[in-house]
């Protein structure tokens, strides 16, 4: 019998009311579908896979206390005379954005913790940007077929470090004004278009009065905007790839082995968004950052000691600093290497660790999706290239602090100087080589783990009087999860003559792949993991003495 | 709470094996993927006592962060937004932004303790899992995808009627060029500005703090005096633009101290006149080591010999610091006797 309309309605009457508003919200949205799949989605557990949500909810913090702050402060550079409570300034001529950010954190209740926060959790951005993407570096978890969330995710960084630029540009005090100039001095370098860029960036002549206005619009509106889409789509992929775990018993590359998120991740997750906002709020209330009103004002004509870009900046700062001042001359036109150069160098250098997954498909020609980690070591040459990067990276953080180093250690800052420039290319090739042994050097411990199982620290006397240390053979799950990594064989040079008997040609591109694919995975470039003859050779062995 | 008081019936049996497989169980394959490890119970599985006093954790941090939320809005209230505080080892700090800070900070870490703990003690922490699938389509639906893009580019006729298609190319490829148009007026042409600056035969120098025309006699050797052209006041419409490039710096050397041959030329009793403005990227140089003549810029630490013509003796700088050419008028105050020979501030192409 079927029910009449009349009927129907009462039934559903009867249903608890967030039932009834669901069913209202599927008829029109189909929401029960979405949530068919999400719901219950599985996350695996891992400390590092932490590291993403604190950039998801720093980033979410940064766009909270920014629409506060938008609604205090005045992006205008109009000489305005300073009569607000911060008695040192009073009756100095400054921009309206400086006056209202001194308002922000002098009369507005509260105004200084939303900026502090604001500022800290930018910070806290980029470096949980930065850490996160060595997590998925160093795991491999950029290959097939994240590289295209990768490639969402470097841009997020990267646009991440322009906004926090802009951002820490708007309110116009010495210090960032002076990071302004130096920016205007990058632009200038530029072959052939720079004087017309910088003419363009900062209507006309620097400073302008234009600056702070554009810099705003592009601080609060178009970099925001991109990256929220990029964010959304980074998250989306996560959803509908499925989160990568560590290999181990029960765990395939087939499958994903975790907790529901409704409730363990929601809560777990949710209340994570609340941690993070909780310890921010705290750093704001107890460290200062970025107290403008010590740096007074923008002159063009005037500097302090110890000019620091913000954190995520001092990369491209070292870079500029430690380059040789080169300047070629001819026909009447300049070329300013020692400027350019770093400039070109800070995209490179970017490039470089963007661009990688692709060269490592290429190089492995692996086209199978990859849902199981690697562990670093177990990648050398992929490890020994990601710590040789980072190594460049902090070879140049440490440039763009060389007179705080200087000072704090006594040191001559000329000696500082020579030795972050000597060290931007000894460095990565001494970390390279350094990071591979102890990767191979790790690779067979685990090999002698596997074979002789975990030493126990237990020395026996046997009867004869030799001392021996006891090994405990592992568990089976110990085994798997140590045997679990896939080895690659390293590429040769097909056939050089094809089924006709005519010699074929072999391509530049296919000998540099063949090379690099022996570097990373030749002899000597890993170790092969034992073979279960192997094991039981040596396990029975053990069984007859 | 010792394990003899969890009542008998909520020790499950698995728990006795739980600690056991070490021996291997695959006789073929010891490495074979043994399967999902029996899930290990935890305290509050088994007993309520100890579920009932997660739950009185997680309230009690719930509790604290409605409380610190209260602190937040009497703080607000209350604290006048001026007072200052003595917090140990932090120093005088802001008490309002202090006070706001950390109730704020608890109101909102003690929600998160809350979640997180309830989570990983009462929640479910059985693991499960979940298949995956593999990310790219079926053949077939791969096949009928491609039919059905061929059909549509067929049917639109793109392919046959190549006259729409590269007019429409064309007219795609040119729109843009009107947003590229709108974005002249960003900003004036450089055309020669970069290369002039206020200086001028005549112009007295103008001492920045005292804001007095300089007299040679005010010049002591070994000072570092910072001037101005006269004329530029701080409150002019232009008056950041113009100090960008025509700010100045003086000290006075003994004349045989100069090495260089022009320096000597252009200077006046020994007193010399350099752009402040380096030539790196353009940050004032400010810091002077008497003894040496050197200058150094603190922002990248190029380093400038004052007596030798202001060469580059160290760090990323280009190229020498512009020399002002300066000269006494009749009343006695220094002049300058032109605007600089070459552009002041950073290099760029059109310098030469």
């Amino acid at each position: 019998m079927s029910t009449t309309p009349n009927e129907e309605a009462r039934s559903r009457g009867k249903a608890p009311a967030g039932e009834r508003v669901a069913d209202w919200a599927d008829g029109r949205l189909g929401i029960y579908s979405l949530a068919k799949s999400n719901m219950r989605k599985i996350f695996p557990d891992h400390w590092s896979f932490m590291l993403g949500e604190v950039c998801m909810y720093s980033f979410l913090i940064i766009i909270l206390t920014g629409v506060y702050l938008t609604l205090f402060f005045h992006p205008s550079m109009n000489e305005v005379e300073y009569h607000g409570s911060y008695v040192p300034l009073q009756g100095q001529l400054m921009s309206e954005a400086f006056s209202s950010t001194l308002h922000i954190s002098f009369d507005v209740r509260g105004g200084l913790l939303i900026r502090q926060i604001h500022h800290w959790a930018a910070l806290i951005f980029l470096a949980g940007m930065f850490v996160h993407m060595m997590r998925v570096f160093f795991t491999g978890a950029f290959r097939k077929p994240r590289e295209i969330n990768w490639l969402f995710g470097f841009l997020l960084f990267v646009l991440g470090m322009f906004t926090g630029f802009t951002g820490y540009s708007l309110p116009d005090d010495l210090l960032s004004g002076t990071g302004v100039r130096f920016t205007e001095g990058a632009i200038l370098s530029m072959p052939i278009v720079g004087s017309y860029i910088s003419f363009f960036l900062f209507g006309g002549e620097f400073p302008g009065h234009d600056f702070v206005a554009r810099f705003y619009s592009i601080h609060i509106l178009l970099l925001p905007g991109i990256m929220l889409g990029l964010m959304v789509g980074h998250l989306i992929l996560v959803f509908y790839h499925k989160h990568t775990q560590f290999a181990g018993p029960g765990k395939s590359e087939k499958n994903v082995v975790g907790m529901p998120l409704l409730p363990v991740y929601m809560a777990k997750a949710g209340g994570f968004f609340f941690l993070v906002f909780g310890v921010i709020a705290a750093i704001a209330a107890v460290t200062q950052i970025n107290p403008i009103w010590a740096m007074g004002p923008y002159r063009p004509d005037q500097v302090s000691t110890g000019a620091q870009p913000d954190w995520y900046m001092g990369f491209a700062e070292g870079l500029v600093r430690y380059m040789p001042g080169w300047e070629i001359n001819f026909w009447g036109h300049t070329l300013v290497l020692g400027v350019f150069i770093p400039l070109m160098l800070f995209g490179l250098v970017l490039a470089a660790i963007a661009l990688y997954p692709f060269i490592e498909s290429w190089v492995t020609g692996d086209k199978s999706e990859h849902h199981i980690l690697d562990r670093p070591r177990n990648a050398p040459t992929r490890t020994a290239f990601g710590v040789a990067w980072v190594t460049v990276y902090m070879v140049g953080l440490v440039g763009g602090g060389n007179d705080l180093i200087a000072t704090h250690f006594n040191l001559s800052i000329n000696d500082v100087t020579w030795f972050v420039r000597i060290f931007f290319f000894a460095g990565p090739v001494i970390a390279f080589i350094a990071t591979k042994r102890i990767c191979l050097g790790l690779q067979r411990r685990d090999h002698d783990k596997v074979l002789h199982g975990r030493e126990t620290g237990i020395i026996k006397r046997l009867p004869h009087g030799e001392f021996i240390e006891v090994h405990e053979p592992l568990s089976q799950e110990q085994l798997h999860t140590l045997t679990a990594h896939h080895q690659y064989e390293p590429a040769e040079i097909g056939p050089t003559v094809d089924e006709n008997g005519v010699e074929r040609k072999v391509k530049t591109s296919e000998k540099l792949r063949v090379k690099l694919s022996n570097a990373y995975y030749g002899e000597d470039n890993q170790i092969p993991k034992p073979s279960v003859e192997e094991y039981k050779e040596i396990t029975s062995g053990h069984g007859h003495h | 709470m010792s394990s003899q008081d969890i009542p008998e019936e909520n020790l499950p049996a698995e728990q006795e094996h739980a600690h056991v497989a070490v021996s291997v169980a695959d006789e073929e394959n010891p490495f074979a993927d043994p399967g999902l490890p029996p899930h290990e119970h935890r305290i509050q599985d088994i007993d309520e006592r100890a579920a009932k006093r997660s739950e009185r954790v997680v309230a009690l941090l719930f509790t604290v962060s409605m409380l610190a939320t209260v602190g937040f809005i009497v703080s607000y209230v209350t604290i006048p937004h001026d007072k200052s505080i003595f917090v140990f080892p932090i120093g005088h700090i802001s008490a309002l932004n202090f006070a706001l800070g950390l109730t704020l900070g608890t109101a909102l870490f003690c929600i998160g303790a809350g979640a997180v703990h309830w989570a990983r003690t009462l929640m479910s922490d059985v693991e499960v899992a979940d298949e995956r699938h593999p990310i790219a389509a079926s053949p077939e639906v791969r096949a009928k995808v491609h039919a059905d893009f061929k059909q549509g580019a067929k049917e639109s006729a793109i392919g046959r009627r190549g006259l729409i298609r590269t007019t429409m190319f064309g007219a795609l490829a040119l729109v843009p060029l009107s947003g590229v148009m709108l974005l002249r007026d960003l900003g004036p042409l450089p055309g020669t500005s970069l290369r002039h600056t206020l200086w001028a035969k005549g112009k007295l120098l103008v001492n920045m703090n005292t804001n007095q025309p300089l007299r040679p006699e005010d010049v002591a050797v070994g000072s570092l005096t910072f001037a101005k052209p006269e004329g530029l006041e701080e409150t002019d419409e232009e008056f950041q633009n113009e100090i960008a490039k025509a700010a100045l710096m003086i000290i006075r050397l003994q004349p045989d101290n100069i090495k260089d041959k022009r320096e000597l030329q252009w200077s006046h009793e020994g007193i010399v006149a350099f752009s402040k403005i380096c030539t790196h990227v353009g940050c004032p140089i400010s810091l002077y080591e008497q003894q040496t003549h050197h200058v150094l810029c603190p922002c990248h630490q190029s380093t400038f010999d004052l007596s030798d013509g202001a060469r580059v003796i160290f760090g990323p700088a280009g190229h020498a610091l512009p020399q002002l050419r300066i000269g006494v008028n009749d009343e006695g105050y220094l002049q300058a006797l032109g605007d600089f020979e070459e552009p002041v501030g950073p290099a760029f192409w059109e310098r030469g």
